[in-house]
């Protein structure tokens, strides 16, 4: 699947995060490349080391496949940006939240969100990150990025999402 | 909240139904093709307050039969006879030509000490005679209750099983956007009345509260922000509640075991979700199963014997059936789609799920032996089965899909015989779901 189906997310990503007008929540796209050059061109880029600063130079989403934890190569390849990220600040702590879209069952989705949480962490642990800097939670079907409830919206709700959950001193 | 819990019904049965082989019945295996026509006059009372109270508690015992499918409640405005007491033989006659089979006769009196009295005799109209007669003495201001009490009576002189509308329904009461819904604790009586929220909803979201079959507890899911869901235990009378035990990890999807001793639940361990059992008592954990898939939704057998639950492990999600201490693990669902959510009803004889096939969710009872598939409702989410308890009606949450905008999109409870009729929507003050009914109040 995961070539076409990832491009389309892609363009719905960037025609949600329009439609949604909220920059901080609004849902990354999944390549450096397509990282949005007008913002990166403004004079003050955000804060080294913020969660802005992650989700613009490395993404800090990405996206499974229905009712799959398996990471697609453009995840592993967002989630090795991350992973040199991480590295270069090494003090930052991160939490990886997994996500479902709503075409399971509340319980079960708990469960698969827990699995796309945690293959997302064992893959940065795999490329030299701590695993005592990643905690893991899943929200199952219970906070979708998009309301919407259309296959597209769903493919963007199936999702694992690393935020920044502390600095240690 | 504390005086209905607190609240002692006294009940007195003046005269105990007589048996008889020609008696009217009520086959409630058989849906509600042909409802009983029943009449139920205004139960009377001797004061204006008790006559108030009489006119209220007929109303709410009629919307209980109604509610109920099996019955047909005849408009009173057809009725010929005004009874004059609970005590006085109706005229049969007259309820025969509006074709009446069975009358519901009340009184309502104050008592000197201040509590009311509820007196209603049943009569088989075609055969003259009495079915049963029954008394509660209760506060006035538990009425509700009385009728409720009055409602299961009837039930069970006319179907040989006990009622279940003295219950009350726990869920999840939804509020605000759906990408970040609040979602607090409610509780509320079946038929919707007293909705009373347990939880504020604003640190955590509350999923999946299961009603203690033994106590006035609830178990459920807490989720947070930033750390992992963990099971929770609340009181019902004392408001207070505890997380159940300490773990790094996610625990989710508890349930009581019949008894009340335990909560089976699942935990999940780097990725892995297994079954787990927790004595309450003890607060030690034994695992019952240790599979690299995921297994969840544990539910119990009404003896105790075995544990039904939900398994990726054969490529998708399927329902299997194990011993309690976890051995002989089996998978009893081989239809097309994904099988969750089993529950085990109160009478042993079905589980009761939530089926996926092609885009649509059905709700779904089969025998533990994997036998006797039926499907009873299908929509674009229905999901959450929870079993009346005595095992004839299913109540389960549905969602509507939300507009191409993102808004609208509804979470409604229902409710539906085990036989697929009678399907009802269930009143709740805002968007509902995972309902979780309790058993018959003592």
């Amino acid at each position: 699947m995961t070539g076409n189906k990832l491009l389309k997310i892609a363009g719905i990503a960037g025609t949600f995060a329009l439609l949604a007008a909220c920059a901080t929540t609004g849902p990354d796209v999944d390549a450096s490349n397509e990282v949005d050059q007008t913002v990166a061109a403004q004079p003050s880029g955000p804060a080294p080391g913020s969660q802005a600063d992650l989700e613009q130079s490395s993404g800090h989403r990405v996206f499974f496949a229905y009712n799959e934890y398996t990471l697609t190569s453009r995840a592993q390849s967002t989630l090795s940006r991350q992973a040199a990220w991480l590295k270069e600040y090494p003090e930052t702590r991160i939490m990886v939240a997994g996500n479902c879209d709503e075409r399971g069952t509340r319980e079960y989705n708990l469960a698969l969100g827990n699995r796309r949480a945690e293959a997302a962490r064992a893959y940065l642990v795999s490329l030299g990150i701590d695993g005592a800097r990643i905690t893991t939670v899943s929200y199952g079907k219970e906070r979708p990025l998009d309301p919407r409830s259309t296959e597209e919206a769903w493919s963007l709700n199936r999702n694992s999402t690393t935020t920044i959950a502390g600095v240690s001193s | 909240m504390n005086k209905t819990i607190k609240f002692l019904l006294a009940v007195m049965v003046i005269v105990v139904a007589h048996p008889a082989a020609a008696r009217v019945r009520v086959d409630i295996t058989k849906g509600n093709i042909d409802p009983m026509p029943i009449a139920a006059p205004d139960f009377l009372g001797r004061t204006e307050v008790s006559t108030g109270l009489a006119r209220d508690i007929t109303g709410v015992l009629m919307a209980d039969l109604d509610r109920s499918g099996l019955f047909s409640v005849i408009d009173q405005r057809a009725y010929i006879e005004r009874p004059e007491g609970v005590n006085v033989r109706p005229r049969f006659a007259d309820w025969r030509i509006i074709n009446a089979q069975v009358l519901v006769i009340g009184e309502v009196d104050q008592l000197p000490d201040g509590r009311v009295q509820v007196s209603t005799r049943i009569w088989d109209v075609y055969a003259d005679e009495q079915l049963g007669a029954v008394a509660f003495k209760t506060p006035a201001d538990n009425w509700r209750r009385a009728a409720h009490k009055v409602a299961d009576f009837v039930y069970k002189s006319l179907t040989g099983e006990d009622g279940y509308f003295d219950t009350r329904v726990v869920f999840v009461h939804e509020t605000g956007p759906k990408e970040d819904r609040v979602k607090r604790l409610m509780i509320m009586d079946q038929d919707g009345a007293n909705p009373v929220p347990l939880t504020d909803g604003l640190d955590y979201k509350v999923l999946t509260p299961r009603f203690s079959p033994t106590q006035q507890q609830i178990t459920y899911m807490a989720l947070f922000d930033n750390r992992p869901g963990q099971v929770y235990l609340f009181n019902i009378e004392t408001g207070e509640q505890e997380q159940l035990g300490t773990f790094r990890g996610m625990t989710f999807a508890p349930r009581f075991s019949p008894d009340g001793t335990n909560v089976i639940m699942s935990m999940a361990r780097g990725g892995n979700s297994d079954v787990f059992a927790m004595e309450l008592a003890t607060r030690r954990l034994t695992r019952l199963t240790d599979n690299p898939a995921i297994d969840t939704s544990p539910t119990m057998s009404p003896d105790g014997k075995r544990v039904g639950f939900t398994s990726d492990r054969g490529g998708t999600q399927q329902i299997y059936v194990m011993n309690a201490d976890g051995s002989n693990q089996r998978r009893i669902t081989f239809g097309e789609g994904r099988y969750q959510t089993p529950v085990w009803s109160p009478r042993g004889d079905l589980i009761a799920f939530t089926r996926q096939y092609q885009g649509r969710f059905y709700i779904g009872v089969i025998r533990p032996d994997g036998t006797g598939e039926r499907l009873l409702t299908e929509s674009f989410l229905d999901e959450g089965p929870t079993w009346s308890p005595n095992g004839r009606v299913l109540m389960f949450f549905r969602e509507t899909p939300t507009r191409h905008d993102g808004t609208g999109g509804s979470s409604v409870l229902w409710s539906v015989d085990l036989t697929g009729h009678n399907l009802r929507r269930v009143r709740t003050p805002a968007n509902a779901s995972d309902p979780a009914w309790s058993p018959l109040l003592p």
